[in-house]
């Protein structure tokens, strides 16, 4: 793990990744398979705000689409997207290894089969989804991780993303046989393995906001202590960091905030992968300067894959998790290939 | 993608295979065993069939309507209609063990869905099986030929044509009735809460069209389209239909509530009907009943 760039992140770069975020949040709010003018639409934002009265000239129906359909699964995308983004380049930075992501770690896994449970049992609109998404998250990391140690004796990277392959493999095992004894919500479960951002407006927004904030500001404020594990655990310890600490304290977050987002949002994959590494290759390898930059490339990321999933076969709808898959699915090959290419 | 191929697929057969039923009365008449053996849809039925599995809910209805209930030992999970098909020993269709079918020693295995190799093994072990593949009929004209099917295979060939001619006669004659309109009403079935619906080439979309109202997906669309929220409001149709009542609990109230749906025509003007699951998704001898239903809750005649 070597930087040539820059260990501080700049202003400028910060600047310029917050315009792109909010350029494509600014895109999702113009572009929907109803055709609405751009002038107009934006003027109902506006009046939206507080202090602001415009007359937009929609039409109250024309007003509800902006509102309470494009604008909250913009914020909702664009937040789904930074947690699942930071959780990804947490994963990587605790583990030291380029592959891990919530997917790879089984804690995706785990947040499915507990709101799986979940939603048999209560219906998929209750608060008690995201919470128990975050217990099984945080039991299949748990299981990786007691897992890792048995293989390995000490947890590599390796022998982690081993073995949350395994525990991957076994919730998601478990979760069908769930589904399949409780068929008549299966349509409801079905939908959300494919991954969708809600049709339930502000509601969403509120339910995924408190997981989404508490997970990233605590991942941004470790940022400096991801560096410097990075170097290696006993460096990390002659600086006085206790590896196990940062390391514990930091997946709790990123498993929070991925439970949170998949409560909300389904299992919508690759994200974690695709946008660290893309900031990576942009911006060098210090976690100082891909945290943060990581935040706004997964909000751009999953906003964009959310229009393109609203507009591209309209009338109709395509998972978002097909999108971030069809455009993942081929970047998680580049990445393996080059990872290994360091290796040798 | 196999995934989503799957689920359109589970989709479409679960539409047609949720909710809840009264029971109705069934008849039952002696079947005619002397026109077997007979082939239908390619499966050759040696004699006359004493023992029915029925794993599909649609059909289930057909058999006993047609007065082969006497002779039918199982059916699926989500047959639960007439009262009488509740009663039988259950099998889950969509998790289909052809050995634990054929440990009931049955003569006639009713299918509209296989899970894979299920034929191949029916066929295998001698069973006749009858395959009513998805996606369904797409008009009134292939139920028609199905149930005519269900009456040969099972021996009941008088009383399916009579059927036939009974339902086809009710149904004409609420067509017969709709008026004419200065424009057609639109209309949105809502299948689940994520608005998926019934598109070109289902039975629904076909039946609707009898009744004169035009489909807010479009006549371009697939069979089974997820609409979005934002072409729905654009759309606002003038008869939301409900057919997600049982399994997912959705009512007008529900609906009212949803993003921006206060803002709907069908909503202000209370045209959102909550219709049956399964009567709504299943083409057996309720279908008349549905096709009334409608009629009158959008012309106030039929």
């Amino acid at each position: 793990m070597t930087a040539e760039a820059p260990r501080r992140i700049s202003v400028r770069s910060l600047l310029v990744a917050a315009v792109v975020a909010f350029g494509a949040i600014a895109a999702a709010v113009l572009i929907g398979p109803v055709g609405l003018d751009p002038g107009r639409v934006l003027l109902e934002v506006l009046d939206r705000l507080p202090l602001v009265e415009v007359e937009s000239g929609l039409s109250p129906r024309e007003a509800a689409i902006v509102w309470e359909l494009r604008v909250p699964r913009a914020v909702l995308g664009a937040l789904v997207g930074s947690t699942l983004a930071m959780a990804g380049a947490a994963y990587q930075g605790v583990f030291r290894n380029p592959l891990a992501d919530p997917y790879l770690l089984g804690v995706a896994a785990g947040a499915g089969l507990g709101a799986t449970l979940a939603i048999v049992t209560v219906g998929s609109g209750s608060l008690l989804v995201p919470g128990a998404a975050f217990a099984g998250a945080l039991a299949a990391v748990a299981a990786t991780y007691a897992l890792g140690a048995a293989g390995g004796g000490r947890r590599t990277g390796t022998t982690l993303i081993l073995a949350g392959v395994a525990v991957a493999a076994f919730l998601t095992a478990a979760q069908t046989f769930v589904q399949q004894r409780n068929a008549d919500t299966i349509r409801e479960v079905y939908a959300w393995i494919l991954g969708r951002l809600g049709t339930t407006g502000w509601a969403d927004v509120a339910l995924v906001a408190p997981y989404a904030v508490i997970s990233i500001v605590v991942i941004l404020l470790h940022r400096r202590l991801l560096d410097v594990l990075a170097v290696g655990e006993d460096e990390a310890r002659t600086l006085g960091v206790r590896p196990e600490r940062v390391r514990a304290v930091v997946v709790i977050a990123a498993t929070l905030g991925t439970a949170g987002a998949v409560a909300a949002g389904g299992l919508i994959g690759f994200v974690g992968i695709v946008v660290p590494h893309a900031v990576r290759l942009i911006a060098g390898s210090s976690y100082r300067v891909i945290l943060p930059l990581t935040v706004f490339g997964g909000a751009a990321f999953l906003t964009i894959a959310d229009v393109i999933a609203r507009t591209a076969v309209s009338p109709s709808e395509i998972p978002i998790g097909v999108v971030t898959a069809f455009v993942g699915g081929p970047f998680f090959v580049v990445v393996l290939r080059s990872s290994r290419r360091d290796q040798s | 993608m196999k995934r989503l191929i799957s689920f359109v697929l589970a989709l479409g057969l679960l539409v047609a295979a949720c909710g809840e039923h009264d029971s109705g009365p069934t008849t039952s008449t002696a079947p005619d065993s002397g026109a077997f053996p007979v082939t239908v849809r390619g499966t050759e039925i040696p004699a006359l069939p004493e023992r029915i599995v029925s794993l599909s809910a649609t059909h289930t209805e057909v058999l006993y309507e047609i007065g082969a209930g006497p002779e039918i030992i199982a059916t699926d999970v989500f047959s639960d209609y007439p009262a009488a098909a509740t009663e039988t020993e259950k099998v889950d269709a969509f998790n289909l063990s052809v050995e634990s079918v054929a440990a009931m020693d049955p003569d006639l295995v009713i299918l509209s869905y296989d899970p894979g190799e299920a034929m191949s093994g029916f066929a295998a072990l001698n069973i006749p099986a009858i395959l009513f593949a998805p996606p369904g009929p797409a008009s009134l004209g292939d139920v028609y030929d199905e149930w005519q099917e269900l009456g040969e295979a099972t021996g009941h060939t008088t009383e399916a044509l009579a059927l036939v001619s009974q339902e086809s006669e009710d149904i004409d004659g609420v067509v017969a009735e709709v008026p004419q309109t200065i424009r057609s009403f639109t209309y949105f079935v809502e299948l689940d809460s994520t608005l998926f619906t019934v598109g070109p080439g289902t039975l629904l979309h076909s039946v609707f069209g009898m009744l004169g109202l035009t489909n807010v997906a479009g006549e371009d669309a697939g069979a089974y389209p997820q609409l979005s929220a934002e072409f729905l409001l654009d759309a606002d149709p003038d008869f939301i239909f409900l057919a997600d009542t049982v399994c997912c609990g959705q009512t007008a109230e529900t609906v009212a509530s949803r993003p921006g749906w206060s803002e709907l025509s069908a909503v202000q003007n209370g045209a959102v009907i909550e219709l049956d699951d399964s009567v709504a998704s299943r083409w057996g001898p309720r279908i008349s009943d549905l096709i009334l239903r409608i009629s009158k809750e959008v012309y106030g005649v039929g």
